[in-house]
């Protein structure tokens, strides 16, 4: 059995093990097994050889007949399971005690996320893929209904119908795909070039699934009510790692298989993100609701991501990648600073707040740093990912990249806001003051979450030099296809500066 | 004729195993439940047995009028397990005692039944379909003292007489304008030039053999026969003869209309689009496990004929694999019904009184929920390949806006399965005490069918593929 395999079994195993076991043996399995995950994907991180070959750590098995027990991982891969595998003892540390019913199965849910999110990054093989993919539904239905809020029997049929009818477009398109290369094999299909009239449909029913999934705008609305009804834990799992499905997607299949119906319908994709990043946002600015606002602020981000990936270049993907793992750390944070506050209130209201600097200062700390992360200020992940994707957003075109930034903007607004009132002001209700401030166990929870966003932010490189290649890869296979952008990047020579900045006012307006 | 005999053990072995288990009855008396229960299922499994060792034979005996091959023989294994267990199970259910009719009329039914899957003449295809349709009216009424279960027997014996003389002029119309009962000779004459007798016989066939797998239009006599029905009949109305049935339509549309293809595929679009939604559609408001299972069964008779649809060899093998899968999912799911007793040991089929169920007893609640979700199809449960099976071959017949329209609609399918497991594991507890267990057998048949259609299902695929595969590749 090789190691992703293995990686596989064991939180499958420790969730039949959950299962039953007694309230107190399920939390301290849950945390053995995902511990016993991340050092697995710390090993992984180490022997993958950068720049070596494409696929690596392949495994092969004819179980199915129709189909193969394929796994591989790329750099992308790689890092968003270490993504995955570092957020999951973190959720279930912040489910420690917050959860008091029904614990065994909790945790096995969680567990069997973690098999089925990990399962999609690795599988190498169509079907296999539309089997993880699909098979995240459950679990989330099951942690959304029955550990949720008061609404959540609603959120969570959203949650599933929604994403249901988006993933079975995806089925057709894989089933005619297959038929059409007469492979279930991811590397073969991502070198075939299917016929472009019939990209054009496989893309479209792609797109119907990934864009639920992401959530762009207007499919977005499952989100917020999933986001909002879903335990602490769940909310940290689904935005840190189930939106990046959607991403995944994008980059993994439809880019490079159907390269020329991206390219013809990109406008569809910065259309729609820019509707996202403004709209959104603004909603974002309106919410008196913690998790709702953070939820929002999720479909703003990935909007920069979908426009980053669909830029087309270098930076932009690299960049859209980088927020993807950035925005998966740090929503999970935050999602987990609104949980801290919710535990001690049980409610999730902003004006309920105010003044916790006062009496939780160094949650206030580590509340300021994701936030300002969230903002993207240098220093932290955001920037990082945020600078490169409006770079490779800005060369394939400037209206993109203007109305993307001023989503940015507006991001700063509502996270800024949200911060003042909830953190800032005076300290006068006596249910906020007698707050205690953080405990050890959520101590360790902020700690590794703050390192990994300054370590993103400061080098980046770690992470980046694992998916260049692949990202160079992407490049390649789209460039025959790529639309010329309006950027003037071949500026070598020195002009006038009145010049110059006529005729960049021309390009845009051309566009 | 000696030489046709030694084909049909099967039959024969049913035959004389059902005389004798009524003469046991007859005998013994009522009371001696284990006896003629146990004549009964020897009986079967002597046919099961009868049916591998024919395996590989491919003849057609008493004058082509019946095939012996292995399409047939894979519908009629899935017929004869399916009998066997609601004969195993009607015991604890009928707490009155069973009578000693139950199995006779089970054996006879799947007779019939494998009359039906054999059938290549219109003859013994009309034979196979009564016989299995007499035995079947009388086990709908065998609670004759319930007002539910007659009224059960009596509306599903008035709707499939109705049923059984739509077919009957279906085939006098394919007879009188082809010359023919036998199934190749047919497809010879529909091979020529159509003409308006017999488009209207294959349509009046279709919609005779459309009440039988209960598709809609003609699904209406369903929700009221599962429901009335004792809950061990039920499991045996929508399992076995929705096998047999399946594999009769299959074969005539295959056989014997197969080069019509133009005439009769819009219908069976038909059937498959309009089954899929208004069986999704219809099961949204049941308040009652019973029902929701039937329409839950009208719609995967939908799916199944977006496989039969597709006319293809592979459309076929999808059809077989889906009917095994449906078989087991069916079975497991009314096993867990007739598990729901309240204190009193009262049969528990309202929804509602399911909330909390998950805590009561977990067992029975997971399992339940691996079946809703299976029969939903979604992944990684095993229910999820055989509908791939069904979109793949029609994708691969060019049958894509059917694909489309199938797949998006079994999206409302999965709302009212997830409405159950809501009951089931969100909602209060109920002021109904779901107590009583079942018997070991219940448990591990339960257990076992709940494990392979989770993730297990998946490594049997390649056995699957082959005997699908050496099945359907008969007919073409």
């Amino acid at each position: 059995m090789g190691i992703l395999s293995l990686m596989l079994a064991i939180p499958a195993v420790a969730a039949v093990a959950c299962l039953f076991a007694g309230d107190r043996n399920a939390r301290l399995i849950a945390l053995a097994a995902t511990l016993a995950d991340f050092a697995l994907g710390c090993v992984l991180w180490a022997q993958f050889d950068i720049g070596g070959a494409q696929w690596q750590f392949v495994e092969r098995a004819d179980l199915f007949g129709r189909f193969q027990w394929a796994l591989g991982i790329d750099g992308m891969a790689l890092m968003l399971i270490m993504l995955s595998v570092f957020l999951m003892p973190l959720c279930i540390l912040a489910s420690w005690d917050a959860i008091k019913s029904r614990v065994g199965l909790y945790m096995a849910m969680f567990l069997i996320m973690e098999v089925v999110m990990i399962g999609v990054f690795m599988a190498q093989d169509l079907l296999l893929f539309y089997i993880f993919f699909e098979a995240g539904l459950i679990p989330m239905y099951f942690i959304i209904g029955i550990w949720g809020g008061a609404n959540r029997k609603y959120a969570a049929f959203k949650f599933f119908l929604y994403t249901l009818l988006g993933s079975v477009l995806m089925l057709i398109a894989m089933i005619a795909m297959i038929a059409e290369a007469g492979t279930t094999d991811i590397p073969t299909l991502l070198n075939y070039d299917f016929p472009v009239e019939m990209q054009t449909w496989l893309w479209l029913a792609f797109f119907a699934s990934l864009a639920v999934k992401m959530p762009m705008w207007p499919v977005h609305t499952w989100l917020p009510d999933a986001h909002v009804q879903a335990p602490t834990a769940g909310s940290m799992i689904l935005a840190g790692v189930l939106l990046k499905l959607g991403a995944y997607g994008f980059i993994r299949f439809m880019m490079p298989m159907f390269p020329d119906a991206s390219a013809q319908l990109m406008w569809i994709v910065f259309a729609l993100s820019m509707i996202a990043v403004v709209y959104t946002s603004l909603v974002a600015l309106a919410q008196n609701d913690m998790k709702k606002l953070i939820a929002y602020s999720s479909v703003a981000h990935m909007a920069i991501v979908t426009a980053g990936l669909f830029a087309f270049n270098q930076q932009g993907i690299e960049g859209a990648l980088i927020i993807m793992l950035s925005h998966g750390v740090v929503s999970a944070a935050l999602f987990f600073c609104v949980g801290v506050i919710y535990d001690r209130l049980h409610t999730r209201e902003i004006d309920r707040y105010g003044g916790l600097a006062v009496n939780m200062p160094a949650y206030a700390l580590f509340f300021m740093l994701f936030t300002m992360a969230s903002i993207g200020l240098p220093g932290t992940s955001g920037f990082v990912g945020e600078f490169l994707s409006l770079a490779g957003i800005y060369e394939a075109s400037s209206w993109v990249a203007f109305v993307c930034t001023t989503g940015i903007i507006l991001g700063a607004a509502y996270m800024l806001y949200l911060y003042r009132r909830v953190v800032f002001g005076e300290l006068t209700k006596d249910d906020v003051k007698a707050m205690p401030d953080l405990n050890p166990r959520e101590w360790a929870i902020m700690a590794p979450l703050a390192a990994a966003v300054l370590w993103m932010g400061v080098y980046p490189e770690s992470f980046l030099a694992p998916m260049r290649g692949d990202v160079t890869t992407v490049v390649a296979r789209l460039a025959p296809a790529k639309p010329a952008g309006d950027a003037q990047l071949a500026a070598g020579k020195p002009k006038p500066a009145g010049d110059a900045h006529g005729s960049a006012h021309h390009a845009g307006g051309v566009q | 004729m000696s030489a046709d005999l030694a084909l049909i053990w099967p039959e024969l072995i049913l035959t004389i195993g059902g005389l004798i288990t009524l003469l046991l009855g007859t005998f013994a008396g009522d009371r001696q439940v284990g006896l003629y229960q146990l004549a009964a299922m020897l009986t079967l499994g002597a046919a099961a047995f009868a049916v591998v060792a024919l395996f590989g034979v491919e003849a057609s005996v008493f004058s082509g009028t019946l095939a012996v091959d292995g399409f047939g023989g894979f519908a009629k294994l899935l017929i004869y397990a399916a009998s066997f267990v609601c004969i195993l199970i009607a015991p604890r259910f009928f707490t009155g005692g069973m009578r000693a009719e139950y199995p006779v009329l089970i054996l006879f039914a799947a007779l019939g039944m494998g009359i039906m899957a054999s059938a290549r003449d219109l003859m013994t295809l009309y034979i196979g379909l009564e016989l299995n349709s007499l035995a079947a009216y009388v086990l709908a009424s065998f609670m004759r003292t319930d007002e539910r279960s007659s009224e059960a027997g009596l509306k599903y014996f008035v709707l499939g007489a109705l049923a059984s003389g739509m077919l009957l002029y279906g085939i006098s119309l394919i007879y009188g304008f082809s010359g023919t009962t036998d199934f190749a000779a047919i497809a010879l004459r529909m091979g020529g030039e159509m003409n308006i007798g017999l488009v209207f016989g294959i349509v009046f066939m279709l919609a005779g053999l459309g009440f039988k797998i209960s598709a809609v239009p003609f699904h209406m006599w369903t929700p009221d026969v599962y429901e009335g029905a004792p809950t061990p009949v039920t499991t045996f109305f929508a399992s076995a003869p929705k096998v047999a049935a399946m594999a009769l339509m299959t074969r005539v549309v295959v056989d014997a209309m197969g080069p019509a293809i133009g005439a009769w595929q819009q219908i069976v679009i038909f059937l498959a689009l309009a089954s899929i939604i208004l069986g999704a559609v219809g099961a949204i408001g049941q308040k009652n496990i019973k029902r929701l299972l039937a329409y839950s069964s009208i719609n995967n008779v939908g799916f199944i004929l977006i496989g039969l649809a597709a006319g293809t060899q592979a459309g076929v093998e999808a059809v077989l694999t889906y009917l095994l899968v449906y078989v087991v999912t069916t079975i497991g799911s009314f096993l867990v019904v007739l598990q729901l007793r309240d204190a009193a040991g009262n049969q528990v089929e309202s929804i509602p009184a399911l909330a909390g169920l998950s805590q009561r007893r977990p067992g029975l609640a997971a399992a339940l929920s691996v079946f809703l979700l299976s029969l939903a199809g979604i992944p990684p449960l095993f229910g999820f390949w055989p509908k791939y099976l069904v979109f793949e071959a029609a994708v691969n017949a060019n049958l894509v806006p059917l694909a489309v329209a199938g797949i998006v609609a079994s999206v409302i399918g999965a709302f009212y399965y997830i409405a159950v497991i809501k009951t089931m594991y969100f909602d209060d507890a109920s002021d109904v005490e779901v107590t009583g267990g079942g018997s070991a057998v219940e448990g591990a048949i339960v257990t076992a069918s709940a494990l392979w259609l989770s993730v297990v299902g998946y490594l049997f695929i390649p056995v699957l593929a082959v005997a699908s595969a050496s099945a359907a590749a008969v007919l073409f």
